[in-house]
């Protein structure tokens, strides 16, 4: 979740009022946001992802402004008409999407560029995805010569000056010598041509999804007047970023302008911040919150986040971007309602509990071994091919994880009793006998399964002492399966890990269900250990169901 | 104690040591004299002294022995004497000198830099070192060496019978490799107290008690009319282990106990699914930053894909009759059959609610899982944790039944104070995320997240829209808390002293 630092005065000067600081506290969080701490003039929060209009100053004082009451209710901006044209070219197939806007008298300070670039970048991270999804784009008016157009070029053949580089390059280099290049190109690891915003001048103002040019593309402190692109691939995404944007703007007393956005198929006009218009039920508010709302008690409380209410319908304001479905309203009404107002209530409904069977099974066959001495162990799931299979002596099909950051963890375990080994090689130190077993989920390769994959739980239990040999664990098993009513049968085998004369095969119903036997002098010196070790390793998942 | 008791609680040992101590008073001497092993002896002080019948005095006492150079130089001459003696006024290579005053390379090393800083000698330097003597070093040779004086006497030494001067040699010599080796040495006697004087003089050590209950005894019944040695019962006994439960999983025990209490059916299931189940059918967006490669891990494979899988594309598409305007995007399949460890227990809440019918409602469950997330192993963060996730599939749940159940868990936990506040999950609306107050820091502590699952969520896989709460929560921080973990890395690190040590669930 983006983490964003505003200032308490702007947010204070927003909201029209001060508040004592833990009253400011409580209600940051109780509009919904992980504050972080108010420290001197900073106030820190964590945006919740389906708030990005949180993400600047303007946007979040707005709605903790409708929040504690100062200014309730759907804000309503003028959009001057204007003549300013972006042409879309039926090229840029690989970004389809772009809205624009002009905004003017606005000033900028220090403070204020600061502001907007954080929320420049957070939004592109979150709202647009690491800017995959959406970018956006903000330049001083004065230089730019409309109409602009958006199109794809092959970035061989278009020369400019990426913004903070000395000199203009091929826009093909800015991928390996500009930071925003090496950072996003995987973006456009398939593309040919990239989409440049280029004026009637033939100036490039930008290439996405990279940066814009050190000639057009930089807000100083005189810049009064600014031109605004966002561009993407999903429409409604950029429609509400451009929508946060200049939202943002007018509240910082700017004058929003229009854009005619000349498509291929279409011309409309941008941005567009009619509110959209949504249903909501109260019967169905009311049975969700278990509140007996009236429709004007409704009514306030949409206003006091930020909507409109007209007839059975909320109007959402246009820089919203997570509103799918009235259950979002009702979100909204209950944390207007005051999370903390809600009475607990344990409903009088009757059902059963129930353990699960094979739970409940893990659970008598623990009792019975903890009986006996041994001590439980808790191991990963994950561990490596030296531990798995190299240490133990087998060649066994192991399942590799597709993308582990970490090399000691990078297969998914086949078998218990490789990780009670390296158990042991951790505790030479401790006391002995070491005496320990466990009990979890194996995986192996299951073509007949939903993933491939086929999980069974299994037990294992390990003897380490010197005097420990295979009638000892020959003895835990019998004892405790005579305890489980289970008839198993042992047959001698052989098996990579275990002394060749020393080790059986366990069945259940004809069924190879386990192994035991005294573990391989070679297997204990790759672990480090020089204690004997006899162990046993048996599939449970017979065992359940009868 | 009266010394009568006393003496009635003796050990066999104690009674063949106490009397000795008058004309013994060391341990190998009292060892000898009373035919015990030194081990037996040093407890019967132990004990005796606890009883106050003597005062044991422990000493610490360095004998200095020669080491394999040491006796070597003892004979041969320290190796700077050795080298200086060959050195003349002609600059003579170092090899060569080396070889006529048979020292190795280490030994002419360690001499080089000796003499050089007490400008023993001059260094030309050609192809090689040639050294020759200089005044200085033609003293030196007279005066003698610091530490010649030493190794002259005979060995041992013992520390109590040296001169400062001899002592800061000795700390010098013990600087150089292998020429002195101090031996630390405890002298261990005892001294009898006047009570044990006293017991001496009073009392009849020779009164045969019973040691050990035999069933021998019992049997012939010649027990009778005899006395037990009397035991020191407060004295310390060895400690002993047992077999014993993970402490995590008396954790996960004591948590599927509240749940079950409270009538819920507990879920269980895979590790490994698609993204189809443990992301898409909660609704979680195809292009959600949590699904990157980074936070979650993943296995090579397609997996297969149940038939409702066009019933969830509809509802991230368009919401599939819902009410909702979905997410708007053209959703991938690929995506949705990519195969993972699951990264939230939630993904059985989802896969339950695929299997109810409406005659089985109301119904509530829970489960208690490992969940998995691609991270690197440091002190706090583990790539795979438990989680504690439940469910109420009831039409008449709301969000005030939603708290109602979370307090009681959390009561049951030990946090009689719960908060609410405002959150976002991608499956839940509205959500909210659970504080509960601490008792111990004074302050409201973020446990988990919950809320009523979306309708985006519920009818495509129940097939009709209801409530359903849920919620979800890691346990390391309450395991962490009770057992005062400082590195979460301890609950799986299995080590068997903490296995055996550490105290148990208490709740």
């Amino acid at each position: 979740m983006p983490k964003v630092t505003f200032s308490k005065k702007e947010i204070e000067k927003i909201i029209g009022k001060k508040l004592p600081i833990e009253q400011l506290k409580d209600r940051i969080s109780m509009i919904g946001t992980d504050l972080e701490n108010i420290e001197g003039d900073e106030i820190t929060v964590e945006i919740f992802p389906n708030r990005p209009d949180w993400l600047s100053e303007q946007g979040f004082g707005r709605s903790l402004a409708s929040f504690l009451g100062t200014k309730k209710g759907l804000r309503k901006y003028t959009i001057k008409k204007s003549n300013y044209k972006v042409i879309v070219d039926s090229s840029v197939t690989m970004r389809p999407y772009t809205v624009c806007a002009v905004v003017k008298k606005i000033t900028f300070t220090d403070q204020r560029i600061k502001e907007i670039m954080q929320m420049q970048e957070k939004l592109a991270t979150t709202h647009g995805r690491n800017r995959k999804k959406s970018a956006y784009g903000i330049y001083p008016l004065k230089n730019i010569h409309f109409p602009i157009k958006y199109i794809a070029k092959d970035p061989n053949k278009v020369m400019f000056q990426p913004l903070g580089h000395d000199k203009k390059i091929p826009a093909i280099q800015v991928e390996e010598l500009h930071k925003t290049g090496k950072a996003y190109k995987h973006i456009a690891q398939d593309w040919k041509k990239y989409p440049f915003f280029i004026d009637s001048k033939e100036n490039v103002m930008c290439m996405l999804p990279y940066t814009n040019s050190q000639d057009t593309g930089k807000v100083e402190l005189d810049t009064h007047e600014i031109f605004i692109e966002c561009t993407g691939t999903n429409l409604a995404n950029i429609k509400s970023a451009l929508n946060m944007f200049v939202t943002m703007f007018a509240d910082m007393g700017g004058e929003i302008h229009s854009v005619e956005m000349i498509c291929p198929e279409k011309k409309f006009t941008s941005p567009d911040l009619t509110p959209t218009k949504m249903k909501i039920d109260i019967t169905y508010v009311n049975k969700i919150l278990e509140l007996n709302l009236k429709e004007k008690d409704m009514k306030q409380l949409l206003e006091k986040m930020g909507y409109g209410y007209e007839k059975g319908h909320a109007l959402i304001p246009a820089y919203r971007a997570d509103i799918l479905h009235q259950v979002d309203l009702i979100e909204d009404i209950a944390i207007a309602y005051g999370y903390e107002n809600f009475e607990e209530e344990i409903p009088n409904v009757s059902t059963i509990g129930q353990e699960d069977p094979f739970e409940i099974l893990l659970r008598k066959i623990k009792e019975i071994i903890v009986g006996r001495g041994f001590i439980e162990t808790e191991t990963f799931h994950l561990s490596n091919k030296k531990i798995l299979a190299k240490n133990m002596m087998n060649n066994a099909q192991l399942i590799k994880l597709q993308n582990s950051i970490s090399e000691d963890f990078d297969y998914l375990r086949h078998s218990l009793l490789p990780q009670q080994l390296e158990i042991l090689s951790k505790n030479t130190h401790n006391e002995y006998p070491q005496n320990i077993f466990s009990t979890g989920k194996i995986f192996l390769e299951d073509t007949t399964t939903e993933t491939g994959i086929r999980e069974e739980k299994h037990l294992v239990m390990l003897l380490c002492h010197a005097k420990t040999d295979y009638t000892a664990i020959r003895q835990e098993i019998e004892h405790i399966l005579k305890l489980l009513d289970k008839k198993c049968t042992i047959k001698t085998t052989e098996h990579p890990s275990f002394i060749s004369g020393r080790t059986a095969t366990i069945f259940y119903k004809n069924k190879e269900i386990g192994t035991l036997g005294e573990i391989r002098p070679q297997v204990l010196e790759n672990f480090g250990l020089n204690m004997p070790v006899v162990g046993c390793e048996i599939n449970l998942e017979d065992f359940i169901g009868e | 104690m009266e010394l009568k008791t006393i003496a009635q609680s003796l050990h066999e040992y104690e009674k063949k040591v106490l009397p000795r101590i008058r004309q013994n008073p060391l341990l190998n001497h009292l060892a000898e004299a009373s035919g015990l092993q030194e081990v037996e002896v040093s407890r019967a002080l132990q004990w005796l002294s606890n009883k106050k019948l003597i005062t044991v005095n422990t000493e610490e006492k360095e004998i200095i022995e020669l080491d394999e150079n040491g006796k070597k130089y003892q004979q041969q001459g320290l190796p700077e004497r050795r080298l200086l003696t060959e050195l003349t006024n002609k600059p003579t290579p170092a090899n060569e000198l080396a070889k006529k005053a048979n020292l190795n390379q280490e030994e002419m090393h360690a001499c080089i830099g000796l003499l050089r800083r007490q400008n023993a000698f001059h260094i030309t330097k050609n192809e090689d070192l040639l050294l020759s003597i200089t005044p200085q070093g033609t003293k030196l040779l007279a005066e003698g060496f610091p530490g010649e004086n030493i190794l002259r006497k005979s060995f041992p030494l013992k520390t109590v019978f040296l001169t400062d001067q001899e002592k800061q040699e000795i700390t010098e010599l013990t600087k150089r490799k292998k020429i002195i080796n101090i031996e630390k040495k405890k002298i261990i006697s005892a001294q009898l107290t006047t009570a044990g004087e006293k017991l001496l003089a009073e009392e009849n050590l020779d009164t045969d008690f019973i040691e050990r209950l035999t069933p021998e005894m019992i049997k012939t019944g010649n027990w009778k009319g005899k006395n037990f040695r009397r035991y020191d019962v407060e004295v310390q006994v060895p400690a002993i282990n047992g077999g014993r439960k993970h402490f995590e999983n008396e954790a996960v025990e004591y948590i599927k106990r509240i749940w079950l209490d409270m009538g819920f059916k507990e879920m269980t299931g895979n590790f490994v699914h698609s993204a189809f189940w443990d992301l898409d059918a909660l609704f979680v967006p195809q292009d959600h930053p949590a699904r990157e490669m980074q936070d979650t891990f993943y296995i090579p494979g397609k997996a297969k894909l149940p038939a409702i899988w066009t019933k969830i594309k509809e509802a991230h598409e368009n919401g599939a009759g819902t009410g909702s305007r979905g997410w708007q995007y053209k959703y991938s399949k690929q995506e949705a059959e990519k195969i993972l460890l699951r990264t939230h227990t939630t993904v059985l809440s989802a896969r339950t609610i695929a299997n109810l019918k409406k005659e089985d409602l109301p119904a509530k469950f829970f489960a208690v899982g490992k969940v998995f997330r691609n991270e690197a192993l440091d002190w706090k963060h583990l790539f795979e944790f438990y989680q504690v996730d439940g469910i109420v599939v009831d039409p008449n749940a709301n969000l005030k039944h939603l708290k109602g159940y979370l307090r009681q868990f959390y009561k049951k936990m030990g946090f009689p104070g719960v908060r609410m506040r405002p959150a976002h999950f991608p499956y839940t609306e509205p959500s909210l995320e659970v504080d509960v107050f601490h008792p111990v820091k004074k302050e409201w502590v973020e446990f988990g997240g919950a809320g009523i699952f979306r309708p985006e969520v519920v009818k495509p896989l129940l097939g009709f829209d209801c409530p359903v709460l849920a919620w979800g929560q890691g346990m390391g921080r309450y395991v962490s808390e009770y057992w005062k973990l400082t590195d979460i890395r301890q609950l799986n690190n299995n080590d068997l002293k903490q296995l055996r040590e550490i105290k148990t669930w208490l709740k």
